[in-house]
């Protein structure tokens, strides 16, 4: 086993893997940027190594510097977390050329699945379904044209070097392919330096649902259940849960054996996910392997009863899997909702500053991965995910009344969140009912919103004048609340003396 | 001790204190039953007529709220000594009003040029932060009287942007 890793990542997962290892007896070392001094993550290691400026690329993305960390500090393996240098070949390459351990797939798993051409076309030689369209990427109008006329429209545009919706673009009419294929071929160009694009078959309202594999150095594969992934927002996952409301025994057990085959064609080893477009006929279509732990992964975690960080740790270590897959049982509901630092009121824009006020959610079935704390101030560069809020219950109703009750208890100040999102999400018949697809967050911010709950202003009014009373701001200049905050509050409340 | 409160752009008059142990509360004239205490800062337990709240305060850039739960309330500035109005919530239709940046950030583009007509809602100003450009618009119809902003110039929260007349 291990004796020291290096976490090569920031934040709520970096976080994750700190306490994983604390658990397991292994020293924890974390790296760090300029922003990221104060981070939770640095407090909770047993060291910590600064590897340069703010931006990722002179710092998270850095490999030699992270590389000179672990020479440093005796680091026998690295995690990489999710994100970052995760699904870097090149990065698991230097991890093994100096001699420490990659915590996760091996180099040519990640190379083969790691361009989403090469995926399709290793996944099409062993027979996976998939989603009709060409694998290579387009190399004219023309060939677009015509594979169109071939799989019928809409058809999809996609980026091969990245995904996030950079480079996609959907086309439901011969008319539209020429300009849609320019403009998708710029933004992939700009967003991943790789202009090139591919074509598939648009399947309409589907639903996001992806299988999460498990697999030893020694040849055994398990797959762990499915996690229903459709809520999403310009196709960034907002809200995810575990197992889908739609999908049954008999459809899990068929997902999960090509998820499995899947991973074993790519070679896999360690925590990987492969991702599935399912059509409104449950038709499942390969769409990619993620291969490393995701975002997510707490809702498996919570449904199974297993930690994955745990056995990524160990499964690198090389250990056999504990378990087979007639062991692996799934039991309740679980629901997990991204909090990012967001303007909800304008257009979801990030909201870096201080948080100033932190009252975080507990008690039964709540688990909160956070990566904040009050006092802490967001940075601008990176990600701004605060902390992920999963409600478990004994069935999907249970999960979303204590995420409800959890949401009455969570308070963000100083910083905008999009807290208010879940709330909604959570009251809406439609979640209610499990009719998710892939376009169901963008229908529902589109449409209406509530009225906002305003009960008694005049409780706010007394609350103001009991707040000057037993909680004057500072009348100094503080960073807290600055000068124009601390006349702004007098000027609101004047004092009169009683006659 | 008596308090003059605006929540929301209403004005309220408060008269509050704490005898033997016990608060004595008036709003507007009428007498509540109230009970409070500090439970951290900017955290407060209040009881009114037996219903409990949890109140807390927050400050972001130049403003001041309160949120009663998950519902928020602006506590607004109004001081009859100074010229014009400031910036306030959305209900001020009246007077100049400052766009503000809400966050740090970089001006990547001006929009309008001063002394042109905009429109509620019109973009004046694009700040760019985390990789992603913002528009900010204006809060109502009317004369760009100023534009504060330079292309290039770094700004941070509460820096104003431009004035709309």
């Amino acid at each position: 086993m291990f004796k020291k890793i290096l976490i090569a990542n920031r934040g709520e997962i970096a976080v994750r893997v700190i306490r994983a290892c604390r658990e397991l007896g292994i020293a924890a070392v974390a790296v760090y940027s300029d922003a990221d001094r104060s981070a939770l993550h640095v407090s909770h290691a047993d060291e910590a190594y600064a590897i340069g400026p703010s931006p990722a690329a002179e710092s998270y993305l850095n490999i030699p510097k992270i590389l000179e960390a672990a020479r440093q500090s005796g680091a026998d393996a690295i995690h990489p977390g999710y994100g970052f240098l995760s699904e870097n070949a090149s990065f698991a390459a230097a991890c093994a050329a100096a001699g420490v351990k990659f915590i996760g797939p091996p180099v040519a798993a990640m190379e083969m699945m790691g361009s989403k051409m090469r995926a399709r076309l290793a996944m099409e030689k062993a027979g996976i379904p998939f989603v009709p369209g060409v694998s290579r990427g387009l190399a004219s109008l023309e060939e677009a044209v015509e594979v169109s006329a071939r799989i019928g429209y809409p058809v999809m545009l996609k980026a091969a070097a990245g995904g996030g919706g950079k480079g996609m673009r959907l086309v439901e009419t011969r008319e539209g392919l020429r300009s849609a294929l320019g403009s998708a071929q710029s933004e992939a160009l700009r967003a991943f330096g790789d202009g090139e694009v591919y074509l598939e078959k648009a399947i309409l309202n589907p639903r996001h649902i992806e299988m999460q594999v498990l697999a030893d150095e020694h040849g055994n594969t398990v797959y762990l259940g499915e996690r229903e992934c459709s809520i999403q927002r310009r196709h960034q996952k907002v809200m995810e849960e575990a197992p889908s409301p739609m999908v049954g025994p008999e459809l899990r057990r068929q997902m999960g054996e090509v998820a499995v085959r899947v991973a074993q064609t790519a070679g896999y080893a360690n925590a990987g996910t492969v991702e599935f477009l399912v059509d409104q006929n449950r038709n499942f279509y390969f769409l990619e392997m993620n291969t490393r732990l995701q975002v997510e992964h707490p809702v498996t975690e919570l449904v199974t009863g297993l930690d994955l960080v745990h056995l990524q740790i160990r499964i690198a270590a090389g250990e056999t899997l504990p378990f087979t897959q007639s062991e692996v049982s799934l039991r309740g509901h679980a629901i997990e909702c991204r909090i990012y630092a967001e303007d909800p009121d304008n257009n979801y824009f990030p909201s870096p500053g201080k948080i100033t006020l932190l009252l975080p959610p507990s008690g039964p079935g709540i688990r909160l991965d956070s990566g904040i704390y009050e006092g802490w101030t967001v940075p601008i560069d990176y990600d701004p995910l605060l902390d992920k809020l999963i409600g478990y219950g004994s069935d999907r109703g249970e999960a979303s009344a204590r995420l409800v009750r959890a949401f009455r208890e969570y308070f963000v100040g100083g910083i905008k969140t999009n807290l208010s999102l879940f709330r909604r999400i959570l009251a809406d018949p439609d979640f209610e009912a499990g009719n998710l697809d892939t376009g169901y967050l963008d229908r529902l911010l589109r449409s209406r919103p509530p009225a906002p709950e305003q009960p008694d202003p005049n409780v706010a009014a007394i609350a103001a004048g009991v707040f000057a009373l037993l909680d004057p701001p500072p009348d100094t200049h503080s960073a807290d609340a600055g000068p124009t905050t601390a006349s702004l509050w007098k000027k609101i409340t004047r004092t009169e003396a009683l006659s | 001790m008596i308090y003059h409160v605006t929540i929301d752009g209403k004005d309220y008059r408060l008269e509050l204190d704490r005898v033997e142990g016990r608060w004595r509360c008036k709003l507007d004239g009428r007498e509540v039953q109230m009970d409070a205490v500090l439970r951290r800062p900017d955290v407060l337990s209040i009881l009114i007529a037996g219903q409990a709240y949890e109140v807390k305060r927050e400050r972001i850039a130049r403003e001041t709220h309160l949120w009663v739960g998950s519902a928020r309330y602006a506590a607004e500035l109004r001081d009859p000594r100074s010229l014009g109005s400031r910036q306030s919530g959305r209900r001020d239709q009246k007077g100049p009003r400052k766009l503000v940046a809400l966050m740090p950030g970089k001006v990547v583009r001006v929009l309008v040029e001063e002394k042109a007509e905009v429109e509620a809602g019109q973009g004046v100003i694009v700040v760019e932060a985390m990789k992603m450009q913002n528009e900010i618009k204006s809060p109502k119809q009317g004369t760009v009287v100023k534009i504060v902003a330079e292309v290039g110039a770094s700004v941070n929260a509460g820096d104003v942007l431009a004035v709309i007349e």
